[in-house]
């Protein structure tokens, strides 16, 4: 439940987040002006960062609790056992987790504090989002962790909704089309720019 | 058809076991899976060695007691039946079948393919049943229920506590099965009075059970000889979730 609870907290973070870098297709005033209005919320920048920080934490935890509890229930393994039903982001949701969790610790050093930033600058997110997605390798860096970042929010997403029994019943319980198309968006906004900036993005 | 079995042996439960392998000949597509286990069995009783244990009752999918990993998948590749229900013809001339126990460290094996499923029974004595002084038998349809409610309640009630549900979660968790009677018991007006303390006790009871946590795989509800959906999990959690709430306001009402 608070693998859940906290999922969720941070994908109301995630959505937001994807929403405000699109604005990056709508030139460098108009998503500088954003950063700035965040920054100018001051206080409030600084609890919503404490809160996910917090989701952070607890979200890892319940995740660390999880696969023990799992390691002790099942101390002898099948010597053989085919998955009938379950997807790929179910059964991957802890590693791509743990790639997510490197994955975010880079991208603070790298947009948020600058220091993996050559030439950062705290007033231009515009450049420095342009400067970074020319280099092939950052690029390609972040397409795949969202790719993973997508794969962890189709299952988390679903499941979160269903381990806080806030789904309604239906005829085929593995269908997730609200998830889908949720990872999809998030995956393909969050896709889009460093593949827009390495296309030439602004031309 | 002839098969090659690779059958998991354990002479008792402390005793460290192997996978063993059979030749099966000659087996009939029309035998059921724990038919051809019997020939198996005869064969080697004839040849002076110890067949091997596997449970077994109704044979016809209602008891939940047979239940076997077959191939990596519990009950089987057929959905929606029991070990005993599934036919040799499901398999082809010269297959290899794996035949695995139940895997589950709230499952100990007793020998070959048996397993100890007394946890199940922990969790329906902490509350699942309804406490009721019942006297003669009441008229049919006497207490009208929706039809929504009985449906549903139905399905989850034809849960046969056989453990297939456990044995295909990849976290070994009870959650279908607990969801289930949890789900069958409080959607009934009979089941209502009792509603939240059940699912908190229930829930308390597999947890302390040494099952895993549930993640929404989904695997037991396709391993499911009954089909139960896994809405009863979500289920399940909104009457835990109630349930906490309510014995946080009210400690009482739950202990009474
Ligand atoms: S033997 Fe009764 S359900 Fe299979």
């Amino acid at each position: 439940m608070v693998m859940a609870v906290t999922g969720i907290i941070m994908i109301g973070f995630v959505v937001g987040h994807v929403l405000g870098n699109l604005l990056v297709f709508r030139g460098p005033e108009k998503l500088n002006s954003y950063a700035a209005f965040l920054r100018g919320t001051g206080g409030a920048l600084w609890l919503a960062r404490l809160v996910l920080l917090a989701s952070v934490i607890m979200h890892v935890v319940a995740a660390v609790q999880l696969t023990r509890l799992q390691r002790k229930a099942r101390p002898i393994g099948y010597d053989r056992q085919e998955p009938q039903v379950s997807t790929l982001a179910a059964r991957t949701i802890r590693w791509g987790g743990l790639l997510i969790f490197f994955f975010v610790i880079l991208h603070i050093l790298h947009f948020t504090t600058g220091t993996l930033h050559p030439t950062f600058n705290h007033t231009d997110v515009y450049a420095n989002m342009i400067s970074a997605f020319r280099v092939p390798w950052i690029a390609a860096l972040y397409v795949v962790a969202m790719a993973a970042l997508g794969l962890h929010l189709y299952h988390g997403m679903w499941s979160s909704v269903r381990t806080l029994g806030m789904n309604r019943a239906s005829r085929d319980p593995l269908k997730r089309r609200a998830a889908a198309l949720l990872a999809a968006v998030v995956w393909l906004g969050f896709t889009i720019i460093p593949v827009a900036i390495l296309a030439g993005f602004p031309s | 058809m002839n098969l090659t079995l690779r059958v998991w042996r354990q002479s008792a439960p402390d005793a460290r076991g192997s996978i063993v392998n059979y030749e099966a000949n000659d087996i009939s597509p029309d035998m059921s899976f724990l038919e051809m286990l019997d020939v198996v069995n005869e064969r080697l009783t004839e040849r002076g060695e110890i067949p091997i244990a596997f449970d077994h009752d109704c044979r016809e999918g209602i008891c939940g007691s047979c239940g076997v990993m077959i191939n990596g998948a519990a009950h089987g590749p057929m959905r929606g039946t029991a070990t005993c229900q599934l036919h040799m013809r499901s398999f082809t001339d010269g297959d290899t079948i794996t035949v695995e126990p139940w895997r589950a460290r709230a499952f100990p094996v007793i020998k070959d393919l048996c397993v100890d499923r007394s946890a199940f029974d922990r969790i329906i004595a902490a509350g699942g049943y309804v406490s009721a002084n019942t006297g003669g038998a009441r008229d049919a349809n006497e207490i009208l229920i929706p039809k929504e409610n009985v449906d549903t309640a139905m399905d989850a009630a034809a849960c046969i506590g056989c453990g297939a549900c456990v044995a295909a979660c990849p976290n070994a968790s009870a959650s279908l099965f607990t969801a289930a009677k949890i789900t069958h018991l409080g959607l009934l007006p009979q089941g209502q009075p009792e509603r939240y303390r059940r699912a908190l006790r229930m829930v308390t009871r597999m947890d302390l059970e040494s099952f895993g946590g549930c993640t929404l795989f989904g695997e037991c509800q396709d391993a499911c000889p009954k089909e139960i959906s896994i809405d009863t999990i979500a289920r399940m959690n909104r009457d835990y979730l109630k349930a906490v709430m309510i014995a946080k306001a009210e400690p009482d009402s739950t202990t009474a």
